[in-house]
Protein backbone atom coordinates (compact mmCIF):
# COMPACT_ATOMS: atom_id res chain seq x y z
CA UNK A 1 0.00 0.00 0.00
CA UNK A 2 1.42 3.25 -1.22
CA UNK A 3 0.08 6.04 1.03
CA UNK A 4 0.97 9.81 0.33
CA UNK A 5 2.19 9.48 -3.34
CA UNK A 6 2.57 12.44 -5.90
CA UNK A 7 -0.02 10.74 -7.64
CA UNK A 8 -2.62 9.90 -4.51
CA UNK A 9 -2.41 13.85 -3.91
CA UNK A 10 -3.02 14.76 -7.64
CA UNK A 11 -6.23 12.30 -7.21
CA UNK A 12 -7.69 14.58 -4.73
CA UNK A 13 -7.18 17.41 -6.23
CA UNK A 14 -8.51 16.01 -9.92
CA UNK A 15 -11.65 15.19 -7.11
CA UNK A 16 -12.40 18.93 -6.49
CA UNK A 17 -12.48 19.62 -10.04
CA UNK A 18 -15.92 21.98 -11.12
CA UNK A 19 -16.27 22.68 -7.67
CA UNK A 20 -15.94 25.60 -5.38
CA UNK A 21 -13.97 25.60 -2.27
CA UNK A 22 -14.76 28.14 0.35
CA UNK A 23 -13.50 30.26 3.23
CA UNK A 24 -14.55 29.40 6.41
CA UNK A 25 -14.31 30.59 10.43
CA UNK A 26 -16.39 28.34 12.11
CA UNK A 27 -18.21 25.65 12.10
CA UNK A 28 -21.53 27.17 11.32
CA UNK A 29 -20.46 28.98 8.37
CA UNK A 30 -18.58 25.33 7.27
CA UNK A 31 -22.09 24.02 7.76
CA UNK A 32 -23.44 26.54 5.03
CA UNK A 33 -20.83 25.92 2.87
CA UNK A 34 -21.51 22.22 2.81
CA UNK A 35 -24.87 22.51 2.56
CA UNK A 36 -24.87 25.02 -0.78
CA UNK A 37 -22.68 22.33 -2.23
CA UNK A 38 -19.31 23.20 -1.71
CA UNK A 39 -16.66 20.41 -2.28
CA UNK A 40 -14.36 21.60 0.25
CA UNK A 41 -13.80 24.23 3.11
CA UNK A 42 -11.01 26.15 4.19
CA UNK A 43 -10.60 26.51 7.61
CA UNK A 44 -9.60 29.71 9.05
CA UNK A 45 -9.33 32.20 12.13
CA UNK A 46 -10.32 35.22 9.78
CA UNK A 47 -10.98 35.52 6.32
CA UNK A 48 -8.55 37.52 3.88
CA UNK A 49 -10.48 41.03 4.15
CA UNK A 50 -10.47 40.62 8.10
CA UNK A 51 -6.79 39.96 7.79
CA UNK A 52 -6.28 43.06 5.43
CA UNK A 53 -8.12 45.38 8.14
CA UNK A 54 -6.84 43.66 10.75
CA UNK A 55 -3.30 44.47 9.90
CA UNK A 56 -0.38 42.25 12.37
CA UNK A 57 1.31 39.38 11.59
CA UNK A 58 -1.27 35.94 10.21
CA UNK A 59 -0.51 32.82 10.87
CA UNK A 60 -1.69 28.93 10.96
CA UNK A 61 -5.24 29.01 12.18
CA UNK A 62 -5.59 27.31 16.07
CA UNK A 63 -5.69 24.08 16.10
CA UNK A 64 -8.97 24.09 17.68
CA UNK A 65 -11.16 26.05 15.06
CA UNK A 66 -9.90 23.16 12.69
CA UNK A 67 -10.71 20.24 14.55
CA UNK A 68 -14.13 21.90 15.46
CA UNK A 69 -14.73 22.24 11.41
CA UNK A 70 -13.58 18.72 10.77
CA UNK A 71 -15.83 17.60 13.05
CA UNK A 72 -18.93 19.30 11.51
CA UNK A 73 -18.85 18.48 7.88
CA UNK A 74 -17.74 15.68 6.03
CA UNK A 75 -16.40 17.27 2.63
CA UNK A 76 -12.16 17.80 2.38
CA UNK A 77 -10.98 20.47 5.07
CA UNK A 78 -8.15 22.44 4.06
CA UNK A 79 -6.05 24.58 5.90
CA UNK A 80 -3.30 27.21 5.58
CA UNK A 81 0.13 27.68 6.56
CA UNK A 82 2.71 30.55 5.79
CA UNK A 83 5.49 30.32 3.16
CA UNK A 84 8.51 28.24 4.24
CA UNK A 85 6.53 27.45 7.30
CA UNK A 86 7.17 23.68 7.50
CA UNK A 87 6.59 23.07 11.20
CA UNK A 88 3.11 24.75 10.81
CA UNK A 89 2.51 22.56 7.89
CA UNK A 90 3.74 19.74 10.05
CA UNK A 91 1.00 20.35 12.68
CA UNK A 92 -1.40 20.71 9.83
CA UNK A 93 -0.80 16.93 8.67
CA UNK A 94 -0.94 15.88 11.97
CA UNK A 95 -4.60 17.38 12.18
CA UNK A 96 -4.82 15.16 9.17
CA UNK A 97 -6.32 18.30 7.20
CA UNK A 98 -7.09 17.45 3.77
CA UNK A 99 -5.34 19.82 1.88
CA UNK A 100 -2.63 22.57 2.80
CA UNK A 101 -2.59 25.84 1.32
CA UNK A 102 0.97 27.30 1.71
CA UNK A 103 -0.78 31.05 1.60
CA UNK A 104 0.63 34.16 0.40
CA UNK A 105 -2.63 35.37 2.51
CA UNK A 106 -0.56 34.97 6.01
CA UNK A 107 3.00 36.61 6.65
CA UNK A 108 5.69 34.81 5.04
CA UNK A 109 7.81 32.68 7.34
CA UNK A 110 10.56 32.43 4.76
CA UNK A 111 11.74 35.23 2.39
CA UNK A 112 13.76 32.78 0.35
CA UNK A 113 12.29 29.38 0.82
CA UNK A 114 9.05 27.82 0.06
CA UNK A 115 8.41 24.53 1.76
CA UNK A 116 9.54 21.09 0.23
CA UNK A 117 6.33 19.39 0.22
CA UNK A 118 7.59 15.97 -1.05
CA UNK A 119 8.74 15.64 2.60
CA UNK A 120 4.59 15.70 3.40
CA UNK A 121 1.91 13.02 2.93
CA UNK A 122 -0.90 15.51 2.74
CA UNK A 123 -1.04 17.51 -0.65
CA UNK A 124 -0.41 21.09 -0.93
CA UNK A 125 -2.03 24.10 -3.14
CA UNK A 126 0.18 26.79 -3.82
CA UNK A 127 -0.19 30.32 -5.51
CA UNK A 128 0.70 31.69 -8.50
CA UNK A 129 1.06 34.84 -10.58
CA UNK A 130 2.92 33.50 -13.82
CA UNK A 131 3.95 30.62 -15.59
CA UNK A 132 7.63 29.96 -14.19
CA UNK A 133 5.79 30.90 -10.36
CA UNK A 134 3.24 27.74 -11.14
CA UNK A 135 5.93 25.53 -12.19
CA UNK A 136 8.78 26.58 -9.04
CA UNK A 137 5.99 25.13 -6.97
CA UNK A 138 4.97 22.25 -8.78
CA UNK A 139 8.66 21.83 -8.86
CA UNK A 140 8.73 21.84 -5.17
CA UNK A 141 6.21 19.18 -5.01
CA UNK A 142 3.01 20.81 -5.04
CA UNK A 143 -0.08 19.22 -6.45
CA UNK A 144 -2.40 21.82 -6.78
CA UNK A 145 -1.93 25.17 -8.49
CA UNK A 146 -4.25 28.21 -8.12
CA UNK A 147 -3.76 31.74 -9.28
CA UNK A 148 -2.82 34.36 -6.37
CA UNK A 149 -5.45 37.14 -7.04
CA UNK A 150 -5.72 39.64 -4.45
CA UNK A 151 -7.01 38.07 -1.59
CA UNK A 152 -9.57 39.41 0.12
CA UNK A 153 -10.17 42.36 -2.37
CA UNK A 154 -13.68 41.42 -3.74
CA UNK A 155 -11.67 42.59 -6.88
CA UNK A 156 -11.10 40.01 -9.65
CA UNK A 157 -8.80 41.73 -11.80
CA UNK A 158 -5.59 40.16 -10.76
CA UNK A 159 -6.85 36.72 -10.66
CA UNK A 160 -7.84 37.31 -14.64
CA UNK A 161 -4.36 39.02 -14.85
CA UNK A 162 -2.48 35.75 -13.40
CA UNK A 163 -4.54 33.03 -15.04
CA UNK A 164 -4.07 34.84 -18.42
CA UNK A 165 -0.74 34.86 -18.27
CA UNK A 166 -0.21 31.20 -17.13
CA UNK A 167 -2.60 30.46 -20.14
CA UNK A 168 -0.65 32.35 -22.32
CA UNK A 169 2.30 31.33 -21.61
CA UNK A 170 1.61 27.88 -21.76
CA UNK A 171 0.54 28.63 -25.04
CA UNK A 172 3.80 30.20 -25.72
CA UNK A 173 5.02 27.20 -24.62
CA UNK A 174 3.16 24.52 -26.34
CA UNK A 175 4.49 25.86 -29.87
CA UNK A 176 8.18 26.17 -29.07
CA UNK A 177 10.51 23.63 -30.46
CA UNK A 178 12.42 21.39 -28.21
CA UNK A 179 15.83 23.68 -28.80
CA UNK A 180 13.78 26.93 -27.40
CA UNK A 181 13.03 25.14 -24.35
CA UNK A 182 15.69 25.87 -22.04
CA UNK A 183 16.26 29.64 -23.05
CA UNK A 184 12.65 29.90 -22.21
CA UNK A 185 13.10 27.58 -18.91
CA UNK A 186 15.90 30.16 -17.86
CA UNK A 187 13.51 33.04 -18.46
CA UNK A 188 10.70 31.51 -16.65
CA UNK A 189 12.92 30.28 -13.82
CA UNK A 190 11.50 27.30 -14.07
CA UNK A 191 12.47 23.70 -14.24
CA UNK A 192 13.92 22.33 -17.08
CA UNK A 193 11.65 18.75 -17.23
CA UNK A 194 8.77 20.08 -16.21
CA UNK A 195 8.94 23.21 -19.02
CA UNK A 196 9.87 20.26 -21.51
CA UNK A 197 6.24 18.23 -19.85
CA UNK A 198 3.81 21.71 -20.23
CA UNK A 199 5.31 22.54 -23.91
CA UNK A 200 4.39 18.40 -24.69
CA UNK A 201 1.19 18.38 -23.17
CA UNK A 202 -0.58 21.89 -23.48
CA UNK A 203 -1.76 21.82 -20.05
CA UNK A 204 -0.03 21.92 -16.62
CA UNK A 205 0.79 18.71 -14.45
CA UNK A 206 -1.28 19.57 -11.95
CA UNK A 207 -5.31 20.99 -11.99
CA UNK A 208 -5.39 24.95 -11.73
CA UNK A 209 -7.91 26.73 -9.86
CA UNK A 210 -8.80 30.19 -9.90
CA UNK A 211 -8.84 32.48 -6.32
CA UNK A 212 -8.07 35.42 -4.78
CA UNK A 213 -10.99 38.29 -5.55
CA UNK A 214 -14.34 35.96 -6.49
CA UNK A 215 -17.08 37.49 -5.46
CA UNK A 216 -19.85 36.91 -7.26
CA UNK A 217 -21.38 34.09 -10.05
CA UNK A 218 -20.24 36.23 -12.38
CA UNK A 219 -16.68 36.23 -11.06
CA UNK A 220 -16.79 32.69 -10.90
CA UNK A 221 -18.15 32.24 -14.57
CA UNK A 222 -15.62 34.32 -15.75
CA UNK A 223 -12.60 32.24 -14.18
CA UNK A 224 -14.04 29.10 -15.30
CA UNK A 225 -14.14 30.20 -18.91
CA UNK A 226 -10.63 31.29 -18.91
CA UNK A 227 -9.38 27.92 -17.82
CA UNK A 228 -9.63 27.36 -14.25
CA UNK A 229 -10.81 24.10 -13.34
CA UNK A 230 -12.32 25.00 -9.85
CA UNK A 231 -13.00 28.28 -7.82
CA UNK A 232 -11.50 29.08 -4.23
CA UNK A 233 -13.43 31.62 -2.72
CA UNK A 234 -12.66 33.80 0.06
CA UNK A 235 -14.20 36.69 1.46
CA UNK A 236 -16.24 36.73 -1.30
CA UNK A 237 -19.50 34.43 0.60
CA UNK A 238 -19.07 35.60 4.49
CA UNK A 239 -17.93 39.30 3.68
CA UNK A 240 -21.57 39.46 1.43
CA UNK A 241 -24.94 40.23 2.45
CA UNK A 242 -26.02 37.31 1.65
CA UNK A 243 -23.91 34.26 2.52
CA UNK A 244 -25.88 30.92 1.78
CA UNK A 245 -27.82 32.23 -1.20
CA UNK A 246 -24.57 33.39 -2.80
CA UNK A 247 -22.57 29.95 -1.93
CA UNK A 248 -25.32 28.15 -3.19
CA UNK A 249 -25.53 30.20 -6.48
CA UNK A 250 -21.36 30.52 -6.75
CA UNK A 251 -21.29 26.62 -6.59
CA UNK A 252 -24.26 26.28 -9.36
CA UNK A 253 -22.48 29.22 -11.29
CA UNK A 254 -19.42 26.67 -11.49
CA UNK A 255 -21.16 24.23 -13.03
CA UNK A 256 -23.16 25.86 -15.76
CA UNK A 257 -20.51 28.54 -16.16
CA UNK A 258 -20.78 28.68 -20.21
CA UNK A 259 -24.46 29.19 -19.93
CA UNK A 260 -25.39 32.91 -19.97
CA UNK A 261 -29.13 32.52 -19.39
CA UNK A 262 -28.81 30.29 -16.62
CA UNK A 263 -26.29 32.41 -14.96
CA UNK A 264 -29.02 35.08 -15.32
CA UNK A 265 -31.42 33.07 -13.61
CA UNK A 266 -28.81 32.09 -10.37
CA UNK A 267 -27.54 35.86 -10.16
CA UNK A 268 -30.87 36.86 -9.58
CA UNK A 269 -31.83 38.20 -6.91
CA UNK A 270 -28.90 37.76 -4.72
CA UNK A 271 -28.04 40.79 -2.46
CA UNK A 272 -25.34 43.22 -2.39
CA UNK A 273 -21.69 41.71 -2.91
CA UNK A 274 -18.80 42.28 -0.95
CA UNK A 275 -17.81 45.86 -1.49
CA UNK A 276 -14.36 45.40 -2.18
CA UNK A 277 -11.25 47.39 -2.94
CA UNK A 278 -9.71 48.78 -6.00
CA UNK A 279 -6.28 47.70 -6.65
CA UNK A 280 -4.93 50.94 -7.04
CA UNK A 281 -5.63 52.12 -3.26
CA UNK A 282 -4.23 49.17 -1.82
CA UNK A 283 -0.47 50.04 -1.47
CA UNK A 284 1.97 47.77 -3.15
CA UNK A 285 3.60 46.60 0.17
CA UNK A 286 0.41 45.83 1.38
CA UNK A 287 -0.58 43.18 -1.72
CA UNK A 288 -0.79 40.09 -0.62
CA UNK A 289 -0.11 38.87 -4.41
CA UNK A 290 3.77 40.01 -4.13
CA UNK A 291 4.43 37.28 -1.31
CA UNK A 292 6.40 34.74 -2.21
CA UNK A 293 8.08 34.54 -5.78
CA UNK B 1 -9.18 -7.34 -23.78
CA UNK B 2 -11.54 -6.75 -27.20
CA UNK B 3 -14.12 -4.05 -27.13
CA UNK B 4 -16.75 -6.05 -29.02
CA UNK B 5 -19.65 -3.94 -28.12
CA UNK B 6 -18.53 -0.92 -29.42
CA UNK B 7 -20.18 0.16 -32.63
CA UNK B 8 -23.46 -0.40 -31.01
CA UNK B 9 -23.05 1.82 -28.43
CA UNK B 10 -23.61 5.12 -29.70
CA UNK B 11 -23.00 7.40 -26.96
CA UNK B 12 -22.32 7.25 -23.72
CA UNK B 13 -23.32 10.22 -21.04
CA UNK B 14 -20.96 10.99 -18.06
CA UNK B 15 -22.23 13.23 -15.51
CA UNK B 16 -20.47 16.60 -15.48
CA UNK B 17 -22.34 18.25 -12.54
CA UNK B 18 -19.13 18.02 -10.86
CA UNK B 19 -15.83 16.04 -10.18
CA UNK B 20 -13.27 13.81 -12.82
CA UNK B 21 -15.25 13.75 -15.48
CA UNK B 22 -13.15 14.35 -17.75
CA UNK B 23 -10.96 11.67 -17.08
CA UNK B 24 -13.80 9.24 -17.50
CA UNK B 25 -14.26 11.29 -21.12
CA UNK B 26 -10.61 10.40 -21.57
CA UNK B 27 -10.77 7.34 -21.78
CA UNK B 28 -13.67 6.49 -23.34
CA UNK B 29 -12.09 8.53 -26.54
CA UNK B 30 -9.13 6.59 -25.69
CA UNK B 31 -11.06 3.18 -26.45
CA UNK B 32 -13.01 5.21 -29.39
CA UNK B 33 -16.32 5.38 -27.45
CA UNK B 34 -18.99 8.31 -28.41
CA UNK B 35 -19.51 10.54 -25.28
CA UNK B 36 -21.04 13.64 -23.84
CA UNK B 37 -20.32 15.36 -20.64
CA UNK B 38 -24.11 15.80 -19.19
CA UNK B 39 -25.02 18.81 -16.96
CA UNK B 40 -28.65 18.55 -17.75
CA UNK B 41 -31.58 16.19 -17.37
CA UNK B 42 -32.83 16.66 -20.77
CA UNK B 43 -29.60 14.96 -21.78
CA UNK B 44 -29.85 11.64 -20.10
CA UNK B 45 -32.90 10.43 -22.20
CA UNK B 46 -30.60 10.18 -25.38
CA UNK B 47 -27.73 8.07 -23.58
CA UNK B 48 -27.13 4.41 -24.28
CA UNK B 49 -25.31 4.19 -20.86
CA UNK B 50 -24.07 6.52 -18.23
CA UNK B 51 -21.05 7.20 -16.25
CA UNK B 52 -20.89 8.64 -12.56
CA UNK B 53 -17.39 10.06 -11.77
CA UNK B 54 -15.44 10.03 -8.91
CA UNK B 55 -16.11 14.09 -6.76
CA UNK B 56 -17.28 14.92 -4.01
CA UNK B 57 -20.82 13.18 -3.05
CA UNK B 58 -22.77 15.76 -0.85
CA UNK B 59 -22.20 18.70 -3.95
CA UNK B 60 -23.34 16.40 -6.71
CA UNK B 61 -26.49 14.94 -5.13
CA UNK B 62 -27.26 19.03 -4.50
CA UNK B 63 -26.84 19.61 -8.20
CA UNK B 64 -28.52 16.02 -9.05
CA UNK B 65 -31.53 17.59 -7.38
CA UNK B 66 -31.31 21.23 -8.21
CA UNK B 67 -31.37 19.61 -12.19
CA UNK B 68 -34.50 17.49 -11.80
CA UNK B 69 -32.21 14.62 -12.51
CA UNK B 70 -33.05 12.31 -9.40
CA UNK B 71 -35.65 10.70 -10.83
CA UNK B 72 -34.12 10.07 -14.32
CA UNK B 73 -31.25 8.53 -12.67
CA UNK B 74 -33.17 6.62 -10.71
CA UNK B 75 -34.98 5.07 -13.57
CA UNK B 76 -32.86 4.85 -16.07
CA UNK B 77 -33.06 1.41 -17.97
CA UNK B 78 -29.97 1.40 -19.65
CA UNK B 79 -26.27 0.19 -17.81
CA UNK B 80 -24.86 2.99 -15.15
CA UNK B 81 -21.35 2.70 -14.10
CA UNK B 82 -20.43 4.74 -10.88
CA UNK B 83 -16.65 5.57 -9.48
CA UNK B 84 -15.85 6.45 -5.83
CA UNK B 85 -18.32 9.28 -5.26
CA UNK B 86 -20.11 8.05 -8.31
CA UNK B 87 -20.56 4.45 -6.36
CA UNK B 88 -22.09 5.89 -3.46
CA UNK B 89 -24.68 7.69 -5.67
CA UNK B 90 -25.38 4.04 -6.98
CA UNK B 91 -25.39 2.46 -3.66
CA UNK B 92 -28.77 2.01 -1.35
CA UNK B 93 -27.74 3.64 1.46
CA UNK B 94 -24.43 6.06 2.77
CA UNK B 95 -25.55 6.14 6.56
CA UNK B 96 -25.33 9.42 6.56
CA UNK B 97 -28.64 11.49 6.21
CA UNK B 98 -27.03 14.48 4.31
CA UNK B 99 -26.41 11.49 1.63
CA UNK B 100 -29.20 10.70 -0.09
CA UNK B 101 -28.67 8.12 -2.63
CA UNK B 102 -29.88 6.94 -5.78
CA UNK B 103 -30.43 3.38 -4.85
CA UNK B 104 -30.03 1.43 -7.77
CA UNK B 105 -27.68 -1.66 -6.03
CA UNK B 106 -28.46 -2.77 -2.83
CA UNK B 107 -25.40 -2.30 -0.97
CA UNK B 108 -24.81 -0.25 2.03
CA UNK B 109 -21.45 2.10 1.60
CA UNK B 110 -19.60 3.75 4.21
CA UNK B 111 -17.64 7.15 3.04
CA UNK B 112 -14.55 8.28 3.87
CA UNK B 113 -14.04 4.85 5.19
CA UNK B 114 -10.76 4.50 5.16
CA UNK B 115 -9.77 8.13 6.41
CA UNK B 116 -8.98 11.21 5.63
CA UNK B 117 -6.59 12.25 2.65
CA UNK B 118 -3.35 11.24 4.27
CA UNK B 119 -4.95 7.80 4.33
CA UNK B 120 -5.28 7.96 0.45
CA UNK B 121 -3.55 4.97 -1.35
CA UNK B 122 -2.49 3.08 -4.12
CA UNK B 123 -2.81 -0.59 -3.85
CA UNK B 124 -3.12 -3.63 -6.64
CA UNK B 125 -6.55 -4.94 -6.57
CA UNK B 126 -7.65 -8.59 -7.52
CA UNK B 127 -9.78 -8.68 -10.67
CA UNK B 128 -12.55 -11.77 -11.11
CA UNK B 129 -12.72 -10.91 -14.50
CA UNK B 130 -8.55 -11.01 -15.51
CA UNK B 131 -5.30 -12.77 -14.10
CA UNK B 132 -3.65 -9.23 -13.82
CA UNK B 133 -4.50 -7.31 -11.06
CA UNK B 134 -5.30 -3.45 -11.17
CA UNK B 135 -3.89 -0.58 -10.03
CA UNK B 136 -6.41 0.53 -7.78
CA UNK B 137 -6.59 4.51 -6.63
CA UNK B 138 -8.34 4.92 -3.54
CA UNK B 139 -9.13 8.65 -2.82
CA UNK B 140 -11.02 9.47 0.41
CA UNK B 141 -12.26 6.09 -0.44
CA UNK B 142 -15.82 4.50 0.95
CA UNK B 143 -15.94 0.99 1.50
CA UNK B 144 -19.38 -1.33 0.63
CA UNK B 145 -19.59 -2.80 4.12
CA UNK B 146 -23.42 -4.89 3.72
CA UNK B 147 -24.31 -6.12 0.87
CA UNK B 148 -27.29 -9.06 -0.88
CA UNK B 149 -25.68 -12.60 -2.32
CA UNK B 150 -26.99 -11.62 -5.71
CA UNK B 151 -24.53 -8.95 -6.01
CA UNK B 152 -21.67 -10.36 -7.86
CA UNK B 153 -18.16 -9.41 -6.63
CA UNK B 154 -15.52 -8.43 -9.52
CA UNK B 155 -12.86 -7.11 -7.29
CA UNK B 156 -11.48 -7.75 -3.97
CA UNK B 157 -8.72 -5.61 -2.01
CA UNK B 158 -7.60 -7.29 1.45
CA UNK B 159 -10.65 -9.27 1.25
CA UNK B 160 -12.72 -6.62 0.80
CA UNK B 161 -15.46 -6.10 -2.22
CA UNK B 162 -14.54 -3.11 -4.05
CA UNK B 163 -15.77 -3.76 -7.59
CA UNK B 164 -19.68 -4.78 -7.51
CA UNK B 165 -21.60 -5.67 -10.39
CA UNK B 166 -25.85 -5.70 -10.01
CA UNK B 167 -27.92 -6.03 -12.59
CA UNK B 168 -26.32 -3.60 -15.19
CA UNK B 169 -24.83 -0.86 -12.75
CA UNK B 170 -21.31 -1.42 -12.24
CA UNK B 171 -19.65 0.34 -9.15
CA UNK B 172 -15.72 0.73 -7.91
CA UNK B 173 -15.22 2.45 -4.96
CA UNK B 174 -11.45 3.52 -6.21
CA UNK B 175 -10.63 5.62 -9.45
CA UNK B 176 -10.03 3.11 -12.88
CA UNK B 177 -10.12 7.04 -14.60
CA UNK B 178 -7.03 7.82 -12.86
CA UNK B 179 -5.02 5.29 -14.31
CA UNK B 180 -4.12 4.88 -18.24
CA UNK B 181 -5.22 1.14 -17.51
CA UNK B 182 -8.59 0.95 -19.21
CA UNK B 183 -9.65 -2.72 -18.72
CA UNK B 184 -12.70 -1.88 -16.42
CA UNK B 185 -14.35 0.14 -18.72
CA UNK B 186 -13.75 -1.80 -20.69
CA UNK B 187 -15.32 -4.60 -18.72
CA UNK B 188 -18.09 -1.91 -18.50
CA UNK B 189 -18.80 -1.89 -22.26
CA UNK B 190 -18.56 -5.22 -22.96
CA UNK B 191 -20.73 -7.18 -20.09
CA UNK B 192 -23.24 -4.49 -19.17
CA UNK B 193 -25.08 -3.62 -22.07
Amino acid sequence: MDKGSFEVKVGLAEMLKGGVIMDVTTSEQAKIAEEAGAVAVMALERIPADIRAHGGIARMSNPKVIKEIQNIVSIPVMAKCRIGHFAEAQILEALKVDFIDESEVLTPADEENHIWKYDFKVPFVCGCRDLGEALRRIGEGAALIRTKGEAGSGNIVEAVRHMRRVQSEIKKLSTMSDDELMAEAKRLGAPFEIVQKVSKTGKLPVPNFAAGGVATPADASLMMQLGAESVFVGSGIFKSDDPAPRARAIVLATTYYDNPLKLSEISAGLKDAMKGLDIAEIPEKERLANRGW
Amino acid sequence: MDLNIGNSIRIIGILGLQGAYWKHKNILDLLKVNSEIVKYSGQIDSCDGLIIPGGESTTMLKLIDESGMREKLKQFPGPIFGTCAGAILLSEESGDDKVKTLGRIPVKIERNAYGRQVESFTQKVALSFDKNPFPGVFIRAPKIFYYKKEIEILGKLNGEAVIVKYKNNLLTTFHPELTEDTRIHEYFLNNLF
